[in-house]
């Protein structure tokens, strides 16, 4: 009987790794996750509920299609409306390579999720592979196998129609892009199923949490189809590519940082722990204050420091609060407005904009409608953020200031002078502006934390964490500064319109 | 080696493991004992660099599980508490995945897996599919998996479960071998027998605290006392335990035997044996009786148990 102690040649790679350059990690990293890659490739391939789709999407369905083209292009040539197939030829290779590529989402599902429900992660995760090894090779297998299959499915579908009775010549552009598009889609499922096994315990709550990628991608392909039949629109393609890119790197920056072995197995149970939540909310909401309360330790110790935090959000919401106002001058020199017909001294004008302004004098009213109107557009900024890692926050907060830029910069173009309209911006605005860049800093931070949560924080509590900080700048910060903005701008900016008019 | 000082891991508001401190010399066996939800399974888990600690630290075989993670990763080898095969694979084909993970060269990864599966009475299986497995066989086989890269600390979550006797006794002899070799293993188990006669060195975790640790016989002298010695005698004891008043206690009786403690039985049983011969009684035995480690982890758990009360109710 042999003995179990036997001696190895085991060589000490794993010890010696820091000794490594860079490339030689690299490799290393590629040749170690390579491993995982061959062996979940080889198992999918043993398993009859994903061959068999696969199988038939691929070798079945192109034939089906190339019938169903058949068919479509006599009916369309019988009826005269042969023009319109160069228009309507490309949707169907899309169809046939986005078939296949969805099965990867089942693939990344069943390989993250699945393995954790069958407790086979655990031996996995105690082997010196790193995360990054273990992430990048369970990718490739949920992404290989369908985008092969997409690729084979799409050569046979147009190798037919090409080679075929059909003769079809398409653009090698339009079969760039179908490729493309076909690989980015396949690229943002899977790394968007990473994410979302990563945060469930078992596969019904994967597939219940797919949805969040299946309807999205499902109207991404609806878009593209439409965009699609009209090949003079066919440019917008690129731009989707390049978005749904940004989304793969978010997602797979966001991927690599929530898989690790302590989320994955940490994570016991998908139970919404109310009080946990309002807790961890409650506890960063009010800060490290001491025992006794009071507004003024409030804002020293919890409030200012979480306002600190913000520093490189702002400056982020700066660089796009002055792009988009360049962005809005730049606007202005394409589309001009005539503006030539308004004089300063046209007494029409004039009359109306002082009933107007005497109109305004003094009304609470306004105060309000004017403090309720910021609030909803940075409550929408907050909200839309949550769901596109913060960039519709950023949107939303700069748009205002596109507006702005593209009417001063009409206004100077005219010959008008912009004194009146500087008037009647910055009064408020010293208040006003300061407030949105905080505002908008902090609906960046809440979205984009997801992407990236602190070192031994979950994904969740980084969230409520972020969220517990927005709400204590927003009512400690943002709140007051739009109230006195508003109030600035129904009292006093009135005012000085009307001094430097002359009114 | 592995080395732990004030281990801690909470998850939120739970402390699954509270300050645990403890070492394991090569070529000795610790077990970890407890019950369910003690902190057993999180404790592996931090020694292998799969969770990492809240506070405190831990060393594995000289690196460091939180900053030397790989390093202690690829000198472990782990039999978890679900053995996880990949059920669609062949034994030969799962374990030569491992060999690779683990970097293994070419040779030893063809000759090692033959080699453990041959000893572990699994050389037939080697082309059958992990799903044909017994229950039995997937345990040695994740066994294997533990021992494939050779190194030199073994972590062992109940290393026998599922175990047919013989199997479990190869189980067994296997680890001593292990230890002979100087290699550092941790095992934790519910079987009770098992600890006993493999662990060189036991700890009894409850509620993520070490409540006792030490060797068997320090821990029966600390939780259940002095050895229990037990005498039988041919005839009635008739002032046979007033005979010993003053050289032993007699904790329990009978007509014809009594039972005794004695703290250091060299000196104190020939001393008994004396004094009854002298007074005209026939001794048919005496021996010590047999206290097992389930005994004593009993001990300490009620103790325990007892301690926890008492601070409830104090408070």
């Amino acid at each position: 009987m042999s003995s179990v102690t036997d001696r190895l040649n085991v060589p000490l790679t794993y010890a010696q790794e820091t000794e490594r350059s860079p490339r030689q990690s690299l490799r290393q990293t590629l040749d170690n996750a390579l491993i995982v890659t061959r062996r979940e490739v080889r198992d999918s391939m043993r398993d009859w509920r994903i061959m068999v789709p696969i199988f038939l999407l691929t070798l079945v369905f192109p034939l089906l299609a190339n019938a169903m083209t058949h068919i479509f292009t006599s009916f369309f040539k019988s009826n005269g409306a042969e023009d319109l197939l160069p228009a309507l030829l490309p949707l169907m290779p899309m169809v046939v390579g986005f078939f296949p590529v969805s099965i990867s989402l089942v693939i990344a599902l069943e390989t993250f999720v699945g393995e954790k429900e069958r407790l086979s992660l655990e031996p996995l995760l105690s082997t010196p592979l790193t995360n990054t090894e273990l992430y990048l090779g369970k990718s490739f297998a949920a992404m290989l196998p369908p985008l092969l299959a997409s690729y084979i499915g799409m050569a046979i579908y147009m190798g037919s129609l090409i080679l075929g009775k059909q003769q079809w010549r398409p653009e090698l552009l339009l079969v760039i892009q179908i490729v493309l598009l076909t690989t980015v889609q396949a690229l943002v499922m899977v790394t968007g199923a990473v994410v979302v096994s990563s945060q469930t315990t078992s596969t019904r709550a994967a597939n219940l949490l797919a949805s969040f990628i299946i309807i999205p991608m499902s109207m991404l392909v609806m878009l593209e189809g439409t965009i699609m039949v009209q090949p003079h629109k066919r440019y917008l393609l690129w731009y989707i590519t390049v978005g749904v890119l940004v989304t793969i790197v978010i997602l797979v920056r966001m991927g690599a940082r929530i898989f690790n072995r302590e989320e994955l197995l940490g994570r016991s149970l998908d139970q919404l722990n109310v009080r946990w939540a309002f807790h961890t909310f409650w506890q960063q909401f009010r800060g490290p204050v001491d025992d006794q309360f009071s507004l003024r330790r409030w804002y020293r110790q919890s409030v200012f420091p979480a306002l600190r935090s913000l520093r490189s959000g702002t400056l982020v919401v700066l660089i796009c609060l002055t792009a988009a106002f360049f962005g809005g001058w730049l606007a202005a020199a394409r589309w001009t407005v005539p503006l030539e017909q308004f004089k300063s001294n046209d007494q029409t004008l004039l009359d109306n904009l002082r009933s107007w302004l005497e109109l305004g004098q003094n009304n609470p009213r306004l105060v309000l409608m004017a403090a309720t109107q910021n609030l909803r557009v940075l409550l929408a900024a907050g909200l839309l953020g949550v769901f596109t890692f913060g960039v519709m926050a950023l949107i939303l907060v700069s748009v205002p200031f596109g507006i702005l830029g593209f009417i001063l910069a009409q206004v100077t173009m005219s010959g008008l002078s912009p004194l009146p309209f500087v008037a009647a911006v910055i009064p408020h605005g010293i208040v006003e502006v300061p407030a949105i860049l905080i505002a908008g800093a902090a609906a960046l931070r809440l979205g984009s934390i997801t992407t990236r949560p602190p070192e031994g924080m979950t994904v969740g509590e980084a969230w409520l964490r972020a969220l517990g900080d927005t709400a204590k700048i927003g009512i400690g910060i943002v709140l007051p500064l739009i109230l006195l903005a508003a109030v600035l701008e129904v009292m006093l900016t009135p005012r000085v319109v009307e001094l430097v008019l002359g009114l | 080696m592995i080395e732990t000082h004030e281990l801690t891991k909470n998850f939120r508001e739970f402390r699954a493991v509270d300050h645990i401190t403890f070492s394991v010399e090569p070529g000795t066996i610790f077990a970890i004992l407890g019950p369910n939800g003690a902190g057993k399974t999180t404790t592996v888990r931090m020694l292998t660099s799969i969770l990492q600690p809240t506070s405190g630290w831990a060393r594995v075989a000289g690196f460091d599980v939180v900053r030397q993670a790989t390093a202690v990763r690829a000198s472990v080898g782990v039999l978890t508490e679900q053995h996880g095969l990949y059920e669609r694979m062949k034994g030969i084909e799962y374990l030569d995945f491992f060999a690779r993970i683990y970097h293994l060269s070419p040779e030893d990864r063809q000759r090692r897996p033959l080699q453990l599966m041959e000893h572990f009475g699994l050389g037939d299986a080697v082309g059958r599919r992990l799903g044909e497995y017994s229950k039995g066989m997937k345990q040695k086989l994740a066994l294997v998996r533990a021992m494939l890269h050779d190194p030199p600390v073994l972590l062992l979550d109940e290393p026998t479960s599922a175990m047919d006797p013989q199997s479990a006794r190869l189980v067994r002899e296997a680890i001593k071998e292990l230890r002979r070799e100087e290699r550092t293993i941790a095992i934790t188990t519910h079987n009770l027998t098992e600890a006993q006669s493999l662990a060189d060195r036991i700890a009894v975790i409850r509620k993520g605290r070490i409540i006792a640790n030490g060797t068997f016989p320090e821990l029966l002298q600390r939780f259940v006392g002095a050895p229990l010695m037990e005498l039988h005698l041919t005839q009635y004891l008739n002032g046979a335990v007033e005979e010993l008043t003053g050289v032993v206690e007699v904790v329990e009786k009978g007509d014809r035997w009594l039972r005794y403690r004695a703290s250091d039985p060299v000196i104190v049983n020939p001393q008994v044996i004396r004094r009854l011969t002298g007074a005209g009684l026939d001794i048919v035995t005496l021996s010590e009786v047999s206290r097992t480690l389930e005994d004593v982890y009993l001990q300490i758990v009620e103790e325990d148990e007892g301690l926890e009360r008492n601070v409830e109710r104090n408070r």
